[in-house]
């Protein structure tokens, strides 16, 4: 499905391991995710993972003799809305029939969209800045379950070539997916990973998908070949599916790429062919050839009528869409002078909307986000009041709290609820003045004489200093319980050695 | 066709009123139908299952609803017979094919609903040629339908059976499938009415499919009268089916007093000519001047497309087939015979389940909708529809309503065109195009051939043009009397 022409990438090559060539790496990723609709994608039964097999089933899914489809308007409403996401332009559609036998599809055929897809030409910008070009999002319906298994004891067996039988639960037939076909734009296999998420991200904004990888309701599918670099031409490519995290997809791509480099280097040829990763022993074997793949047989499905969006339904579906992530991403470096890679975690987390509140009440950039993204419990973090972090912060920063005590009072923030300042003189958090930590740190001094003639004698540079500063701070936070501020023990101990030395 | 015996009610409309009347009672009319099925059911073999049983319980319960002062419906206590290929929810639904064996429906076809909510008794599942595949019913699985005008003859198809319901008296209407023909030709040929509505206007959901967009249910009955009642029962906006149209049309059987004075009527050109029997052409022409007797306007019209619609259709409806047909599979249900592999069950129960001309019919599609055959076949196959469908816009410019032969010839013995698919394919030269456009058109008795034997007249309208063409209908019934 892929057009496969790439351009030249900036990303790092592989260094083969045999050779020492260099080799680029080139990767289109084609991911199907499930829509979270309350129903299928042609008839009223529930879209429900995980329920007894074949409970959600009706003539329509089951593709019974003279039944017919009908399109489930939710559907069309989220496959447009991902399509917004993705910056495509939404476009007239049909459907069409795939046409191939399988057990697990009840009309043997599969109903997708074959030339006229409803979303086409659209991007994903990832948080490093590369920008993956997106093909096409069109609507497909999913197929059932098979599970192969052996009469023989303990019998799963799980592949269909040594199985005994096989069972087929239909309720995951007719679900509506949409797959998402990615321009040949990846380098490298974080880049892959990062792609993914990234769809993630946009998937559960937009709450089209629950996007879960290990339930099936997101899968990608990694279309990868290599070639030396400086290479015009692409190389043959192989289709690695049955990927289901995302360091299974990072595993199978690294992998994948080896096996091809390897193969080109003693001279022989990549075969087109489809290969499935084996995740117990870390390498993709043979699927189906390719070349002597099915002859789709693609046409219009006759008993669908085109769907057409309005103009006004797709200027509703722009106006619904929430921030994406990587407009969080923007939002939230720019307010805190940073790059946007520094703040992917905090948009991730879903926590950018506290960051940008709480520096946009004036508190220090820095150590907000260092607070959001390191010092907040996963639960509840989310409900913090902003004013309350950025007060957190000042207070810090004028001396009144140490990092160690807010880092405790935060804490107790996401606890509570209550402001830092009252948790602060709850917990009897005041800063020692700088007269009684004086006495401290020469009680330290004193007891550690052999450390402190060592420290004094010590080149500033030496790296010796710094393990030795640490170890008086770690005595001194000890002796006063934590209520020291770091940045003036630092101070007073530059001090005592500058008038020891 | 059967004579009304004494006084009895024979026709639907006739019936209904004097069920709804209390004159008569549905289980009495049941009873008449069902001792004519009894006499000569042997001999036609009509149905592949009467539904004597589930027929008493149905009228009886009809009875008392009208005892109980209900207004039951407009086909109140009307025997329906119903083709094969219409699903019936816990009846077993067949398509005339082995593949199919065992099989009942968990769900009513829309039209079976609608039917029964009108107050019709279903009597029977009607023969057809496999999968609706043929025009003279002998392409069925359980041996051929004969025509009741004519035993040695056949029937037409592929709703031979419900055709030869109504003629044999068996029941007075019946409901038939028309991917190309399959209700005006056999309607032709055993001499009674059938309807092809335009597509959409009658819900397609129950309707197992040969070819998705050309299929359309119509009615069979011995008189205008009946199927354009039968027609209003059925026809309207249905949410399973997505190609079902919207709006709703006037009720034919509203307009059907209304003469055709003042309409423009055209003859096809290129339908009189080679290939037509020259007496069936000749009964046309009477239909024409009976028309133009009436008050309205003749010419001759040409739709020079049409000559292509043959060769489109034989692209365009196994493509669809080759697709819709996949499903029997042996996995889930139906016929499934044992194999080592699944691909092996799959293949040898296709093998077993299917007769000869559908699997000719399949191969025909895949290889139409194959990679490097598509453009050449199946696409040049679209777009001489959308030719025809130009000529005929063009021809409607002109014409309200068009005339043409519905079938080449009356009807022929058994087994005269089975040895040559190509020479039974031109029976339906006439019916063809009306499906790839998606208009409507029916077949109206108008006397006999040289051989004595019915020949059918088409009326052919534009998209929603029913009320109009049951109009010319009615005429032409009138004056064939």
């Amino acid at each position: 499905m892929i057009e496969f022409t790439s351009a030249p990438s900036d990303a790092p090559p592989i260094i083969s391991p045999i050779t020492g060539d260099a080799w680029e790496l080139v990767v289109g990723l084609e991911v199907h995710c499930e829509l979270a609709t309350a129903t299928k994608l042609f008839c009223s039964c529930p879209n429900q993972f995980g329920d007894e097999p074949n409970t959600n089933v009706c003539p329509v899914c089951l593709g019974l003799p003279g039944s017919l489809p009908v399109l489930n308007r939710q559907v069309a409403t989220f496959a447009m809305t991902l399509g917004r996401a993705l910056h495509c332009s939404v476009e007239p559609s049909v459907f069409a029939r795939k046409n191939y036998f399988y057990p697990d599809m009840p009309k043997d055929y599969q109903v997708t969209q074959f030339d006229q897809p409803t979303n086409v030409d659209g991007f994903i910008d990832l948080p490093d800045g590369l920008r993956v070009g997106i093909e096409r999002a069109h609507i497909e319906e999913d197929t059932g379950k098979n599970s192969h298994l052996t009469n023989a004891v303990g019998g799963g067996g799980g592949r269909i070539h040594n199985a005994d039988y096989s069972l087929i639960d239909y309720n995951r037939a007719g679900v509506p997916l949409v797959e998402i076909v990615g321009r040949p734009d990846i380098h490298t296999s974080d880049q892959a990973k990062a792609y993914v998420d990234e769809l993630r991200s946009i998937l559960l904004a937009t709450g089209v998908s629950d996007a879960k990888m290990e339930e099936g309701s997101m899968r990608a599918d990694a279309n990868v070949s290599v070639r030396r670099v400086g290479d015009a031409t692409l190389g043959r490519r192989c289709e690695v599916k049955n990927v289901n995290s995302l360091r299974s997809l990072g595993r199978a791509i690294d992998h994948e790429a080896l096996r091809q480099i390897d193969l080109l280097e003693n001279d022989e040829v990549v075969m087109q062919e489809t290969r499935h990763w084996d995740e117990e022993n870390g390498r993709t074997r043979s699927g189906r050839s390719k070349e002597d793949a099915d002859d789709y047989r693609y046409f219009q499905e006759p008993d669908l009528v085109p769907l057409v969006p309005t103009a006004a339904e797709i200027a509703a579906i722009d106006a619904a869409l929430p921030l994406l992530p990587a407009a969080r991403r923007q939002r939230l470096a720019e307010a805190a002078g940073v790059t946007p890679d520094a703040v992917a975690l905090h948009v991730a987390k879903g926590l950018d909307d506290l960051a940008h509140a709480a520096i946009g009440s004036g508190a220090d950039a820095d150590r907000v986000l260092t607070h959001v993204e390191h010092n907040l419990p996963a639960d509840g973090a989310e409900q913090l009041d902003p004013q309350h972090l950025a007060a957190l912060v000042t207070l810090e920063f004028e001396g009144k709290l140490t990092a160690t005590q807010a880092k405790t009072v935060l804490a107790e923030m996401v606890g509570t609820g209550d402001d830092p300042e009252a948790i602060a003189q709850r917990l009897g958090f005041e800063a020692m003045d700088t007269g009684a930590l004086e006495t401290v740190v020469d009680s330290v001094i004193a007891a550690s004489p052999d450390e402190w003639a060592e420290f004094v004698s010590l080149d500033p540079a030496d790296k010796r200093t710094k393990k030795l500063t640490g170890f008086f701070t770690g005595a001194i936070m000890k002796a006063t319980q934590g209520k020291a501020d770091g940045r003036i023990v630092n101070t007073i101990l530059t001090e005592r050695r500058n008038a020891a030395s | 066709m059967s004579a009304p015996t004494g006084d009895r009610p024979a026709t639907a409309a006739a019936i209904a009123a004097a069920v709804r009347a209390g004159e008569t009672t549905a289980a009495e009319v049941l009873e008449t139908h069902l001792a004519r099925i009894d006499e000569r059911e042997g001999e036609i073999h009509a149905f592949n299952l009467v539904l004597a049983d589930e027929a008493r319980e149905a009228a009886a319960a009809i009875d008392r609803r009208v005892a109980a002062g209900e207004d039951v419906g407009p086909l109140a206590g009307v025997p329906i017979a119903l083709k094969d290929n219409l699903t019936t929810r816990g009846i077993p639904t067949t398509c005339s094919s082995k593949i199919l064996e065992g099989w009942c429906p968990p769900y009513d076809a829309t039209v079976v609903e609608r039917v029964a909510a009108a107050g019709a008794i279903s009597v029977g599942k009607t023969n057809l040629d496999e999968f609706a595949m043929g025009s003279s019913t002998e392409n069925s699985a359980f041996g051929p339908t004969r025509n009741p005008r004519d035993t040695s003859r056949v029937p037409g198809g592929s709703s031979g059976g419900s055709a030869a319901a109504v003629a044999a008296g068996f029941s007075p209407i019946s409901l038939g499938s028309d991917t190309g023909g399959s209700i005006r030709q056999p309607a032709a040929l055993c001499g009674v009415v059938g309807v092809k509505p335009t597509y959409g206007l009658v819900s397609r959901y129950g309707l197992i499919a040969f070819a998705s967009s050309l299929d359309q249910i119509g009615p069979f009955a011995a008189t205008v009268e009946d199927a354009a009642i039968l027609l209003d029962v059925i026809a309207g906006h249905d949410p399973r089916d997505s190609t079902s149209i919207p709006e709703a049309i006037a009720p034919v059987r509203s307009v059907l007093g209304d003469g055709v004075e003042g309409l423009r009527i055209g003859l096809v050109t290129e339908l009189m000519g080679e290939g037509i029997a020259p007496d069936v052409a000749a009964r046309v022409q009477a239909a024409a001047e009976a028309l133009e007797a009436a008050g309205a306007e003749v010419g001759e019209a040409t739709v020079p497309a049409v000559t292509y619609g043959l060769s489109a259709y034989y692209l365009i409806a196994p493509a669809e087939a080759s697709s819709n047909l996949s499903r029997y599979d042996g996995v889930r249900y139906g016929l499934r015979v044992d194999a080592a592999t699944t691909g092996e069950m799959m293949t040898a129960t296709r093998t077993a389940g299917f007769g000869n001309e559908v699997k000719r019919r399949i191969m025909l599609g895949t290889y139409a909708l194959s990679a490097g055959y598509y453009d050449a076949y199946y696409g040049k196959a679209l777009k001489v529809r959308t030719l025809i469908a130009r000529d005929f816009a063009a021809a409607y410019e002109q014409f309200d309503l068009l005339l043409s032969p519905t079938s080449p010839t009356t009807a022929f013995e058994l087994g005269a065109k089975t040895a040559d698919p190509l020479t039974m394919y031109l029976n339906d030269i006439c019916t063809i195009p009306t499906n790839l456009v998606g208009h409507a058109a029916m077949s109206v008795p108008f006397g006999v051939g040289d051989d004595g034997l019915p020949v059918g007249v088409q009326v052919l309208a534009p998209a929603l043009g029913e009320p109009t063409m049951f109009r010319a209908a009615a005429v032409l019934e009138e004056a064939a009397r």
